[in-house]
């Protein structure tokens, strides 16, 4: 079966003039295919006839699966980006990475304690950073991979929660350091360990887990669930609505 | 082609009308729809009235039941197994719990199966892709859960009911409503980064279609961090996973009971026996078979395997007659189209604008009639095209600043900002484009609050199921039911499992199915499941050899 790719399927929906789009040729390790301009690279080396298995997965720029290597070739610099997220350019000589062996440290977190060495001691080889800053560079979502690297290295395991929170697990990091540090997982690490034993915990969410517990609204939804359609539109249309509410009041 | 601050100069001239007519479409209100007007858009522009959406399905147990094409069309097509290469007599993985998907609800089954007894080395996660590719990943908005004092669980029930237009099963939506204080109790305890105050109570938001503030967010990464904790702790208990190898078809036993299932390695092409007394299905939504044409926001595995395998065993569909279409997906660079772009932009201000810089619908319909609402201003030729010929609707994003005051787009919306910065759009200072993208599949196959369904053996959580959210789910509870669910499933499975005895494997059923389709005269050109959708450019596809 024949399925369409978002571009088509949007494509198909206007019957506008499409202005003419121009060809571009770029290479999928090393052999050329020219491609229409305006695709992602995903699409780009979809388009040339290639079906994903691996380096694919939400498209969208939240799964870091689709990490992808290019040089130009007239360039220098090696670049680092998603392939879901990037627009393909004349002359990229793309390279897409399936997996990254990386090995994470095995930890039940209820049996750590937050604390200054509690990171260090099952990622000792973050003491071996030598702040070069390659992982920032290769970092897709331009987050600060050495700082937070560094604020585990001296115990600030907020900090470097908060830094590292938007990382895809791509691993691109770890793939470039020359210390073979594996940034990613130890930010999983500090954020996990934050998130448990830094943040203060709700007070009320306890309290209501009791509450459901001790069957305290056991009778109330029971009575819910035994209702006529008829009678739960009625209290249906009859809720008050709390955002409406304060902006009243306000 | 020149683009200038990421659009090209004829965007340009449309943003120019949007500018001018800033300050006075701020000012204008647009009211609401009333009841009567809604159904009229709806009816006329939503894809669930459309006769042309779907039909009833020729063969199975749904026999007569309509359902969207997309899905009867691999309903009414032969199986992709043929049964006469697989050898059941050797058994690959001989376990307790095959557990198919590995996405939100599969992970969190395994992490309970465990946790109620079933050996480590007798769970088995199998997932098409890698552990944690799922629309679970991509969730952005949050989860809901009535834990605050002015709010309580029946609440939280009388929502989804009404927001699942009273279509839910009522144990389901009971199930959600109860269990989801105790569900962000055990995030907590997880080490889930939610938004707090600084006294430790949660950031709280309200949604669409609830009537108190209970969504609980992590930035506008929600599903991300839920999933990376989960799976966190899935891999530090090493629960055994077989990643890129799919469950294609359910294996039954003497006894008609759900056994196992036979995986196909993608890679290397070959298949597994795996015997199982017990089997959850997780496989999660179907966006990438793009009902009624749309474009989705679903990741790349969503494909809708699990209603298919589930229906094959004799398993009923429900719900399947509605689709989720979210009015805010991106449409405009390229890259991003289908993408979401979230409801939290509307909710600050913002307003939907068409080609002539004019306000048109009120901007927090449900997101069904907003849909609609666009889907009928672009028909009327009031969208603007894109360079590559699509329409859409103008979000004037930097009306959030002039209300907020500077700095809030970058502050709320992160994420968002950081999306359209890719392509040198600022979203503060221009307005983003969007059009109506395929979110969520609404139904699917039907279960208990055991999460049990028809056949037994057959477990099913999250997004393949039906009945949980009846014909419309509200925000916030996609990640819920995942949680919810999935946790009742591993729960229940584990009990299960006690106590049964496999029989005699059997793949019977699929030759008589693929007889039964055969029978029927119907001839799609399909098998199913399909797996993978079929991205590959049309000219190259059309010089393919079958050589290798």
């Amino acid at each position: 079966m024949t399925t369409e790719t978002n571009t088509e399927i949007a494509r198909k929906t206007n019957d506008a003039d499409t202005p003419e789009v121009s060809a571009l040729n770029i290479y999928v390790m090393g052999k050329r295919y020219l491609v229409p301009a305006g695709l992602t690279i995903m699409a780009a080396i979809e388009y040339a006839g290639y079906q994903f298995v691996r380096s694919c997965g939400c498209r969208a720029g939240f799964c870091g699966a689709c990490s992808t290597v290019y040089r130009k070739d007239d360039e220098q610099k090696l670049h680092f980006a998603l392939a879901c997220q990037t627009t393909v350019e004349d002359g990229m000589y793309l390279v897409q990475i399936p997996f990254v062996p990386a090995a994470k440290a095995k930890y039940m977190i209820e049996d750590l304690k937050a604390e200054e060495n509690t990171i260090l001691s099952l990622y000792p080889e973050i003491a071996r950073c030598v702040s070069c800053n390659t992982c920032t560079k290769s970092c897709p979502q331009d987050i600060k991979v050495m700082m937070y690297i560094q604020n585990a290295l001296r115990g600030d395991i907020a900090k470097a929660a908060e830094l590292s929170f938007d990382c895809i697990q791509c691993g691109m990091c770890a793939m470039r350091c020359p210390a073979d540090i594996k940034h990613y997982h130890v930010a999983q690490l500090a954020r996990r360990l934050r998130g448990k034993y830094i943040d203060t915990l709700s007070k009320d969410l306890k309290k209501r887990v009791a509450e459901v517990e001790g069957g305290q609204y056991d009778k109330e939804i029971e009575e819910l669930v035994g209702m006529s359609e008829e009678q739960l539109r009625g209290l249906y249309n009859k809720r008050e609505i709390e955002a409406k509410k304060k902006k009243e009041g306000e | 082609m020149k683009l200038i601050d990421g659009y090209p100069q004829y965007m340009l001239d449309s943003i120019k009308k949007v500018e001018d007519k800033r300050m006075e479409n701020l000012k204008k209100s647009i009211e609401p729809l009333t009841m009567e007007e809604r159904q009229a858009v709806l009816t006329q522009f939503h894809p669930d009235f459309m006769d042309s959406s779907k039909r009833a399905v020729k063969v199975g147990v749904d026999k007569g039941n309509e359902s969207y094409n997309g899905i009867v069309d691999l309903l009414e097509s032969p199986s992709i197994l043929d049964t006469s290469e697989v050898d059941l007599t050797k058994i690959d993985f001989d376990i307790d719990l095959l557990i198919i998907g590995g996405g939100g609800a599969g992970t969190v089954a395994a992490l309970f199966a465990l946790e109620n007894g079933v050996e480590l080395d007798k769970i088995l996660i199998t997932t098409k892709l890698r552990h944690g590719d799922a629309n679970s990943m991509m969730a952005q908005g949050g989860i809901q859960a009535a834990d605050r004092p002015e709010d309580s669980p029946p609440i939280h029930y009388l929502d989804i009911y009404g927001g699942g237009h009273f279509t839910n099963k009522p144990e389901l939506a009971k199930a959600m409503a109860m269990d989801a204080p105790g569900i962000i109790k055990w995030h907590e305890e997880l080490g889930v980064m939610y938004d707090r105050h600084d006294n430790g109570e949660f950031q709280e938001l309200s949604g669409g279609g609830t009537s108190r503030n209970r969504m609980h967010s992590a930035k506008d990464y929600t599903g991300m961090e839920l999933m990376r904790n989960i799976r966190d702790r899935a891999k530090n208990l090493d629960i055994p996973v077989l990643e890129f190898c799919p469950i294609v078809e359910l294996l039954l036993d003497d006894q008609g009971i759900v056994s196992g299932g036979v995986a196909f390695n993608i890679e290397t092409h070959e298949y597994y026996v795996i015997k199982a007394k017990a089997t959850i299905m997780a496989t999660g939504g179907s966006g990438r078979l793009h009902l009624a044409g749309y474009p989705t926001t679903n990741h790349y595995g969503a494909t809708g395997d699990g209603l298919v395998m589930a229906y094959h065993v004799g398993a009923n569909l429900r719900d399947l007659d509605t689709i989720q279409i979210h009015p805010t997906g991106d449409i405009y660079p390229d890259p991003v189209i289908g993408i979401l772009s979230t409801e939290k932009i509307r909710g600050l201000g913002a307003k939907p604008i068409n080609v002539h810089g004019d306000p048109f619908v009120f901007p927090l319909e449900p997101r069904d009639v907003e849909s609609a609402a666009f889907l009928k201003e672009c028909d009327k030729g009031n969208g603007i095209t894109t360079p590559t010929g699509m329409p859409g609707i103008w979000l004037d994003s930097p009306m959030i600043d002039i209300i907020h005051g500077e700095g809030t787009v970058y502050e709320k919306l992160a994420g968002e900002v950081r999306k359209f910065r890719r392509f040198g759009i600022d979203m503060a200072k221009h307005p983003i484009l969007v059009y109506p993208t395929y979110h969520y599949q609404n139904g699917g196959v039907e279960i208990n609050e055991k999460c049990e369904t028809a056949v037994p053996g057959l477990f099913a959580a999250g997004e393949v199921t039906g009945g949980v959210h009846g014909k419309n789910r509200l925000m916030g509870n996609s990640l819920l039911d995942y949680n919810v669910f999935g946790r009742r499933a591993g729960i229940y499975a584990a009990e299960y499992v006690k106590t049964r005895k496999v029989g005699k494997l059997s793949l019977a059923h699929i030759d008589e199915y693929n007889k039964a389709v055969e029978e029927a005269g119907l001839k799609s050109g399909v098998k199913a499941p399909i797996l993978l959708p079929e991205y590959r450019g049309k000219e190259a596809l059309a010089r393919a050899l079958d050589i290798l």
